[in-house]
């Protein structure tokens, strides 16, 4: 009978711990800050990074407060049912899958798009050229105007690029079509290239091609191809 | 032979008409809200921002009937027509009431006594109360967007914040824009990267065009109007 007791106290006590108070972090860069340059500016990385990721993750951490666990990437499913997990929960999501994707230009240069990527590219837009130049469309100011991201997304058996408003993303039910998975991204609010391009946003979106990291990107095509899922983040 | 007089002519009928919209000069030119706004932002907002969505607006009503109209009724007219004329248009008026809205060594409280300080009395309670309701709209404007003061027929001001190029005047019923701030960036970044708040603070605290706003609010009282920008 002692025996059932504590183990009933043991479960009860279990299920009753709240979620951790800081359940998302910041994930470290893999790379120092100016590495990215001249493409991307040391300043902005550092107050990107430390500054605004930083304050999603606070703001999410507040939001979920109390709340049972959820990654980050789960979270975003639903993230229009309310407005910090919108808001917050995609800002964090968006800038931890932003980081990973991209590496120091040497790096990047040595990168190589995967054959099925290629394949699955030139079969959506005709060729890598057609798909930036879309790309490239899609991220004008005209475009997404005001704050927002350009993805390039699996949806079904195509790739389609596509724009969102402020930290809205793909994976968020109601935002574009259902069963769309980012696999590259780009911030394009003014936060994110306003310190070295002010209101030159074309010149920036032409430069960042230069620190894509297309063996992450094509990491990100197999996972989401295979799995029909979107891409997990550290964080 | 063409007279200087009837050159002249030519020119003063032709802006009548209404024309092109003109990009208005700042009022107190680039560096002219140094400290608290630097001369590059200035430089960069008006002549690259504002002046984009000027031409862009005036290439889009080329040719339309919306081309010898004033700038407020080609805002009116595209808002939910034509998403593309819409952001250009009120952009171009959001940024020309922008720059009116500040002065060297404005900021701070409207004169006591004066109908502008009793009407944000009457409506707000207090001066504190409203810088209060001003910076959180401001402040959590998420995105690219403005922070107003508006004020209806009857003097009562309320506070409100609208997302890309939207303004009160079509977006609301709550009354005619008397006081605006840019909270896109672009607006502060160079000054003070993520530090919104900052802005916002030196805004209210420095920067504010009282006087300005007072002619709105008399304007908006007397006859619904928005200011002729």
């Amino acid at each position: 009978r002692r025996e059932i007791l504590t183990k009933g106290a043991a479960i009860a006590a279990a299920v009753a711990v709240p979620a951790a108070a800081n359940a998302y972090e910041v994930p470290d860069l893999l790379y120092p800050f100016e590495a990215l340059e001249p493409y991307i500016d040391a300043p902005t990385m550092k107050i990107h990074h430390d500054k605004h990721h930083a304050t999603y993750v606070a703001n999410i951490n507040k939001a979920m407060e109390g709340k049972e666990e959820v990654d980050i990437l789960d979270l975003q499913l639903n993230a229009l049912e309310a407005g910090p997990v919108r808001n917050s929960g995609g800002g964090h999501y968006n800038h931890a899958f932003f980081w990973d994707e991209m590496a120091p230009p040497d790096e990047a240069a040595k990168s190589k798009i995967s054959s099925e990527l290629q394949a699955a590219i030139d079969k959506s837009f005709g060729s890598f050229d057609e798909m930036k130049a879309k790309f490239e469309a899609q991220a004008a100011p005209g475009a997404v105007f005001g704050s927002g991201w350009v993805w390039v997304c699996v949806s079904g058996d195509e790739l389609k690029i596509v724009g969102t408003p402020n930290q809205d993303n793909p994976l968020m039910k109601g935002v574009a079509e259902d069963n769309m998975f980012p696999i590259l991204g780009l911030d394009v609010w003014e936060h994110a290239y306003y310190l070295k391009y002010q209101n030159r946003r074309p010149e920036y979106v032409s430069n960042w091609w230069n620190v894509v990291n297309w063996n992450k990107v094509s990491e990100n095509f197999a996972y989401v191809t295979e799995k029909k899922a979107g891409v997990p983040v550290r964080g | 032979m063409i007279t200087r007089f009837t050159l002249l002519f030519t020119l003063a009928t032709s802006v009548a008409a209404g024309a092109t919209y003109e990009l208005p000069p700042l009022p107190y030119g680039k560096s002219g809200l140094k400290p608290m706004l630097g001369s590059k932002t200035l430089e960069i907002h008006h002549d690259k921002h504002h002046a984009k969505y000027v031409n862009t607006m005036n290439s889009l009503v080329e040719g339309t009937n919306l081309e010898n109209q004033s700038l407020e009724k080609i805002v009116r007219s595209s808002y939910k027509k034509n998403q593309a004329l819409f952001n250009n248009a009120a952009q171009a008026w959001n940024h020309s009431f922008y720059w009116k809205c500040m002065k060297k060594r404005g900021g701070g409280e409207p004169p006591a006594g004066s109908k502008l300080a009793d009407a944000i009395n009457d409506s707000f309670g207090s001066y504190d109360e409203f810088r209060k309701q001003f910076s959180e709209a401001a402040n959590t404007a998420f995105g690219s967007g403005w922070a107003w003061l508006v004020c209806n027929r009857k003097g009562k001001l309320s506070v409100c914040k609208t997302i890309g190029a939207d303004n009160p005047m079509v977006s609301t019923s709550a009354g005619i824009p008397i006081l605006t701030c840019d909270v896109w960036e672009h607006a502060y970044y160079l000054d003070y990267q993520n530090l919104r708040p900052n802005y916002i603070d030196v805004f209210l605290d420095k920067l504010v065009n009282w006087e300005y706003v007072s002619e709105n609010l008399e304007r908006a009282m007397d006859s619904g109007l928005c200011a002729e920008l």
